[in-house]
């Protein structure tokens, strides 16, 4: 009964539409995240550039990665903070 | 001022030809002097499309290689006088032409045409290099599933990567009623998935093989939904603004009704 009211009220299981586009969704992550090295090098001197108006960091042990997940991609980045600029 | 339009997809079979003659056939009815590249080579299709495969007698590698001018090699249409194809080899494979021969070619067809269309190949390798290597915008065609909107994804990356930002998108073979249902993306969905301006949704059609069985594109047919979505492409091409066809959600009367299984 409940599954019929729900058909009428069109809020049943997900459509295979909704289901196909949340897939897309993510597996488009993962195959854009795929960037070259270079793109990776952009972003690197891209970082620090803006950061260092902020404060001075040690650039030698940053480390920036695209973490793959399950159904998510996350920009990690671990950067050293040595001094921070007068505000 | 000539346009160089390549259509491209990823994945194969998803309907590059279909579109690449229905949209010469189209602007030709318009009267735009069209030409049809086929870069296909070793799977030549788009004679058998447009009912010239029996008209051939020069094709694009006779061309590329030298052996005669362009002009021998154009086949013109039967009925459109303004359209003409340029059909490749069926017994050479795609490294028989190479980027730098189909530039130099485009610029000469441009001094006589309006419209160059170039139907590409499937895949990512040579043969699509090759292609889009002319082209001053690219026609992504992908259909409502999502191995052809991945592999559109990737195209859109690679067309990115060769420099050509000016890409639109035609998805062909929706099912409406299965739009309806919620079973089937729809053009807002990949349009919001791909990020790329969408200026055609063709419905799946059986005019299309039919009129494929006759050689005459189905954009000719008056009566046929496909053919009036083909020329609204053609319509937008030209810079006509015109609306989309709409396939409605289901109401909620509807909905009831195929709850009950009425
Ligand atoms: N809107 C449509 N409705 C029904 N059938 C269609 C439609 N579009 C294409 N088709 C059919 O789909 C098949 C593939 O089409 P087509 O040859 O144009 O694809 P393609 O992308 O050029 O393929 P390939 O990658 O092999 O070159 C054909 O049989 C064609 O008739
Ligand atoms: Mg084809």
């Amino acid at each position: 009964m409940i599954n019929l009211l729900m058909k009428i009220f069109g809020k049943s299981e997900r459509s295979s539409r909704e289901i196909a586009r949340d897939r897309l969704k993510v597996v488009l992550i993962h195959d854009r995240a795929n960037v070259s090295p270079e793109v990776m090098d952009h972003l690197r001197s891209d970082i620090i550039r803006v950061i260092s108006n902020y404060m001075e960091i040690n650039q030698r042990d940053m480390e920036i990665t695209l973490a793959n997940d399950e159904d998510s991609v996350a920009l990690v980045a671990n950067i050293p903070v040595s001094k921070m600029k007068h505000a | 001022m000539s346009e160089v339009i390549v259509i491209t997809s990823g994945k194969g079979g998803v309907g590059k030809t279909t579109t690449t003659a229905n949209l010469g056939v189209g602007l030709a009815m318009r009267g735009k002097k069209v030409v049809l590249v086929d870069t296909d080579t070793g799977l030549r299709n788009l004679d058998l499309l447009l009912g010239l495969e029996n008209r051939i007698m020069y094709d694009l590698i006779d061309v590329t290689e030298g052996r005669v001018h362009f002009k021998k090699a154009l086949v013109r249409h039967k009925k459109y006088e303004s359209l003409f194809l340029l059909p490749t080899s069926q017994v050479k494979d795609k490294s028989a032409v190479n980027p730098e021969q189909l530039v130099r070619l485009c610029n000469d067809l441009r001094q006589e045409f309006d419209y160059v269309l170039i139907d590409c190949p499937a895949g990512i390798e040579q043969g699509f290099q090759t292609a889009i290597a002319a082209a001053d915008w690219a026609l992504v065609v992908t259909m409502p599933e999502i191995s052809a909107v991945r592999d559109a994804d990737k195209i859109i990356g690679e067309l990115g990567r060769a420099d050509k930002e000016n890409i639109k998108l035609v998805v062909n073979r929706i099912r409406p009623q299965m739009v309806e249902k919620g079973d089937m993306l729809d053009m807002d969905d990949i349009n919001d998935i791909l990020s790329i301006e969408c200026i055609g949704q063709i419905p799946d059609d059986e005019k299309v093989v039919t009129s494929t069985n006759r050689g005459e594109p189905v954009i000719s047919l008056d009566d046929s939904q496909a053919g009036q979505a083909y020329r609204n492409v053609v319509g937008r091409i030209c810079g006509e603004d015109i609306p989309f066809m709409t396939f409605p959600k289901e109401s909620f009367f509807q909905r009831l009704r195929h709850a009950l299984g009425m």
